[in-house]
């Protein structure tokens, strides 16, 4: 599981796969398609995809003879779940700053 | 309903940003960082000392009712213009984490409403993930705690029975 985390975080890292999922997630495509919005190597997006595929950033769909690519969600979610618990310590205090500060009134 | 707490953290730095916007004018929004009464109020933690002047430094204790101390944490200040900004560090005690270095920019949106921007800076992104899973690791003692606890309630019941 934590394995699995930190090669999201490492997938996410780079800024073309960012990209590629950004589009991703509007509409599937497939790979030529992808591609087609990058001025890098086909067999360099081709290496993204296969990451982004392997840590379930991306899963692939057989439809004929050729292979979209779907934006998965969950994995996405599951990112944004890790640091959840931290930004609601945070939100905790904050909250409590600001009530207390609301009824403050400063000595004179 | 939209969060009012906002973390930043991207993949392959070290480094985090939480941004919080405050129905306070900034004014009182910085008080609460620097007086030791007010801090301890929101920081649910005893502060043993607060000196918020540049190279002053600060200590903070909590303790359970048996008073053993479950937690402390100390920095030192670096830089503090008042309503502004204040840079210090931030090492807890005991914990195995090294220090970090925080960024705290406070800004007045209008008269009654301030934001807080606060960079934390780890010494690794390695570092920076471990101290995000703190408070996930804690939920999940937590939960198994009330479970444990929740068990024994049971069992003692089922013992009556």
């Amino acid at each position: 599981m934590m394995n699995l985390r930190r090669d999201v975080f490492q997938a996410l890292a780079d800024p073309t796969r960012r990209a590629i999922l950004v589009l991703v997630a509007s509409q599937s495509m497939t790979a030529g398609a992808i591609a087609a919005n990058f001025d890098t190597a086909r067999p360099t997006v081709s290496k993204h995809l296969q990451i982004l595929t392997e840590c379930a950033l991306l899963r692939q769909e057989q439809s004929g003879r050729e292979v979209h690519y779907h934006f998965n969600p969950q994995t996405m979610k599951e990112v944004a779940d890790f640091i959840e618990p931290f930004r609601q310590m945070w939100e905790g205090r904050f909250d409590k700053l600001e009530s207390i500060m609301k009824q403050y009134k400063p000595k004179t | 309903m939209e969060l009012q707490t906002k973390i930043e953290a991207l993949p392959g730095r070290q480094d985090l940003s939480i941004t919080r916007t405050f129905d306070i004018p900034v004014g009182l929004l910085f008080k609460a960082h620097t007086e030791p009464e007010l801090l301890s109020q929101w920081m649910g933690t005893k502060v043993l000392k607060m000196e918020t002047t540049e190279h002053g430094s600060y200590r903070f204790e909590t303790a359970d009712a048996a008073g053993n101390v479950l937690f402390s944490a100390n920095g030192t200040i670096h830089k503090v213009v008042p309503n502004q900004e204040i840079v210090r560090t931030f090492e807890m005690e005991n914990a195995g984490f090294p220090v970090q270095l925080e960024f705290l920019e406070f800004s007045a949106l209008d008269n009654e409403t301030s934001q807080l921007t606060m960079q934390i800076v780890y010494r690794s992104e390695a570092v920076r993930s471990q101290v995000l899973k703190m408070p996930f690791a804690h939920g999940l003692n937590m939960a198994h705690n009330r479970l444990q606890a929740l068990s024994e309630e049971w069992n003692n019941r089922d013992e009556k029975a």
